[in-house]
């Protein structure tokens, strides 16, 4: 059999790649599961991290729904918001702490959610882990920054 | 002379029954490693009773047409879960569906069930999916002596767990699973399901075990409640509640 012939299926050339000495490679499913798949952890991350989903859900709909209420139709809607109005709110301890557990909350929950989604879609070893550690490292980034300017914002600053 | 004739023949003839037979379009899914890494569509037309299966079906086109069509069954009566196949895009048992009941007018698309590893037409390779069942330990797990006379159990305590009984281990299920298509790490509503008849058992005692085992990352907390294995079980489980249920054992247990 001539090793160069490009077609797989030869039903005119009659010839083929492939023959009971020489199967086709299988149509493999992605990871699967064998005798070697690592055992449990034993840790309760996964229990917490399905539980956090659920209940910060439930504190995000009224947090996220109030700030966009607050921030987009009361006291003539978005046109009001610049330096001063964050300045103004931010001045109270109240709205610092709902826009820091918003940001938190909505952090995690969204990571926690992209990680899920890396979970069920990402097949290769290396692609699950560089893409998660992009997930990390923006969340942390974004969750420190965030808290970093409410805790020192400074409405005096030029 | 009591020599039985045939002189009646002719007026026994009924006068015109219909005949039942009409030409469906099987297109199966063809996959033969020995000749092509592809695998591809194929049309069989065949002659037959709507009222038949899709089983029968294939054995028409296995004895008559094509040999080489590759398929598992063994009762045919849908219990032994052998013949669990991915029927107009739905897992069902080729065995328990009629043709009359998938729309015999347009082709029948049949195909092996998916998220686990094709090796022949609908042939596939059913070793990881017995590997999730096995890690959740099927089995009765008790302590202390065994007892002299069977393990009694109130009609009360077996009716908790009569559900996840049904199970035939077809994999319909788990290969309708969209979690376990792209992550075969992923137990598998199958595994979970038999998990939970023991762990639901009254006499059983290894449920902190199976709890820890599904508590893990590739347990029941990557369920996405989508219903497809609800919806695919030939049996009538009630799987994705299975799974919740589970979820509320761990729940409960932690707090």
């Amino acid at each position: 059999m001539s090793e160069t012939t490009t077609s797989t299926v030869g039903p005119v050339e009659g010839e083929s790649l492939y023959d009971v000495d020489h199967p086709a490679p299988v149509i493999e499913a992605p990871r699967a599961r064998t005798k070697k798949t690592p055992k449990s952890t034993r840790t309760n991350f996964e229990l917490y991290g399905w539980l956090f989903m659920r209940l910060s859900g439930i504190v995000l709909v009224v947090l996220v729904l109030g700030h966009l209420l607050i921030q987009l139709v009361l006291d003539g809607g978005v046109s009001k918001i610049g330096f001063a109005f964050v300045a103004g709110r931010w001045a109270s301890p109240f709205w610092q702490t709902w826009d820091l557990l918003m940001l938190w909350l909505a952090m995690l929950h969204g990571a926690n959610g992209l990680r899920t989604v890396i979970n069920d879609y990402a097949e290769r070893p290396n692609t699950r882990f560089w893409l998660k550690n992009l997930l990390y490292t923006a969340t942390v980034f974004t969750v420190l920054l965030g808290t970093l300017v409410i805790f020192t914002f400074d409405p005096n600053i030029r | 002379m009591a020599t039985p004739t045939m002189d009646k023949v002719d007026d026994a003839k009924p006068a015109a029954v219909p005949s039942p037979y009409i030409t469906v379009t099987f297109r199966i899914r063809r996959f033969n490693p020995e000749i092509s890494a592809e695998a591809e569509w194929q049309d069989f037309p065949i002659e037959i009773d709507p009222k038949e299966r899709v089983l029968d079906g294939l054995h028409k086109i296995k004895w008559e047409t094509d040999g080489t069509l590759t398929f598992r069954r063994s009762c045919a009566h849908g219990i032994c879960g052998s013949d669990a196949m991915r029927i107009n895009g739905k897992n069902r048992l080729a065995c328990k569906t009629l043709i009359k009941d998938i729309n015999p007018e347009k082709p029948i698309t049949i195909e092996a069930i998916k998220g686990l590893t094709v090796l022949k037409d609908l042939v596939v390779d059913m070793d990881p999916f017995f590997q999730a069942y096995r890690d959740v330990m099927p089995f009765l797990i008790t302590k202390g002596n065994e007892p002299t006379r069977e393990r009694l159990q109130s009609a009360e305590d077996r009716e908790r767990f009569d559900d996840t009984t049904k199970c035939i281990l077809c994999a319909a299920c788990t290969s309708s699973c969209p979690v376990f298509w792209n992550d075969g790490q992923y137990f598998g509503p199958a595994a979970i399901v038999n998990a939970h008849r023991f762990i639901f058992d009254s006499r059983d005692e290894g449920g902190e075990q199976r709890l820890e085992i599904l508590n893990d990352k590739d347990g029941v907390w990557r369920c996405r409640t989508t219903f497809n294995c609800t919806d695919a079980c030939p049996r009538g489980i009630e799987v994705t509640k299975a799974i919740q249920e589970v979820k509320r054992a761990l729940i409960t247990r932690r707090f």
